[in-house]
């Protein structure tokens, strides 16, 4: 896993699209530019879509990351806008 | 403000909108909007405004639901005959909405009351059905600096334009004063197709929709005519007029005039 900085982070285990991303993009809205936001997810789709509507709306995925033999992942965003 | 899960349900689809998001659509809930008339424009407009979750709705209507306008006023219903326009409507957008708060407004608003009436709300929509009504409310908004929106519907054609006072143009810099009584004819006389407030009260909800969420370009400048036969749209640009009675240099109307002129309610 890379070692940049996480400034909040957010479980959102349980849920599935398009609610996973809502609550991230509310988490992100919340933060300021240039900070780190780490998403805990366990819907295998959201690690396609989650990136891709980041990216749609401006931010940079740093990474996405499977857990050890888990179906459970963290995506690692950092927000460029407002 | 924090959404409820039911709220981020009802949301979803404005919260996943870059343009909206979370905090766009806390703007659009803590919105107040003040309707003028609850018939055929402001059933859509008010439909679509409390779907949307706006917080609080006015709205001004003195006349009780006839037969006649289920033809094309929505927010009413056969259940809703004889009762006032404003509790009808009230009714079906809190039924819709229960996140939406909705004053009905059982009067006929006129130069002594407007004022009063519209100091508790930040947008106003004209929905009314004459022209006294009309620059009424332009005059009054232009005044006190009023955001407006103002759609007109008669037989097969619409027009729709945004006035936000010093950004642009108001109603009378287009026509600066009302017809002689008797000149255009009303909907009572004309007719009306009963889609047609639908679509110009659309804009209208659309149009208020981006002045609370302060994104995209509004009808400033610019009046949309639609010829519903023709399926055709046309936007015609307007200038804001320096000698213009109301919004001008050097305005000649800066208390209420007289609006009384004989018209027949519709």
């Amino acid at each position: 896993m890379s070692e940049t900085q996480v400034d909040r982070k957010i479980d959102i285990k349980g849920l599935s699209c398009p609610y996973t991303f809502i609550k991230a993009k509310l988490a992100i809205e919340s933060m300021e530019i240039g900070q780190t936001l780490e998403i805990l997810l366990d819907h295998k789709a959201a690690i396609n879509n989650i990136p891709n509507s980041m990216r749609d709306h401006g931010h940079t995925v740093l990474s996405v990351d499977q857990l050890d033999d888990r179906e459970e992942w963290t995506i690692r965003v950092r927000k460029e806008k407002d | 403000m924090d959404f409820t899960e039911e709220q981020l349900l009802r949301y979803s689809r404005h919260i996943l909108l870059p343009e909206v998001g979370g905090k766009g659509q806390s703007k659009i809930n803590a919105a107040r909007v003040l309707m003028i008339g609850a018939g055929g424009l402001g059933s859509p407009v008010g439909y679509y405004l409390a779907a949307a979750g706006v917080g609080k709705i006015g709205i001004v209507d003195d006349d009780k639901v006839e037969l006649s306008n289920l033809q094309r006023q929505i927010a009413h219903s056969m259940d809703t005959l004889g009762s006032y326009k404003a509790d009808s409507a009230k009714a079906t957008f809190e039924a819709l909405n229960p996140d939406v708060n909705v004053t009905p407004i059982k009067k006929r608003i006129n130069r002594d009351n407007i004022f009063d009436i519209m100091k508790d709300y930040d947008i106003v929509v004209d929905g009314s059905d004459n022209f006294p009504t009309r620059y009424l409310i332009n005059d009054a908004c232009v005044i006190e600096g009023k955001p407006l929106s103002s759609g007109a519907i008669l037989r097969f054609e619409g027009q729709v334009t945004t006035i936000v006072p010093g950004k642009g143009h108001c109603y009378r810099c287009l026509f600066e004063d009302p017809p002689p009584p008797g000149l255009v004819p009303s909907c009572q006389e004309a007719g009306v197709v009963g889609a047609l407030p639908g679509i110009i009260g659309g804009f209208q909800a659309m149009e208020v929709l981006k002045l609370i969420l302060g994104k995209g370009e509004p009808l400033i400048n610019r009046l949309l005519i639609y010829d519903a036969l023709k399926t055709q749209f046309r936007t015609v640009k307007v200038r804001r007029n320096p000698q213009c009675p109301v919004c001008g240099e050097n305005p000649s109307i800066t208390e209420l005039p007289d609006y009384t002129q004989d018209v027949c309610s519709i």
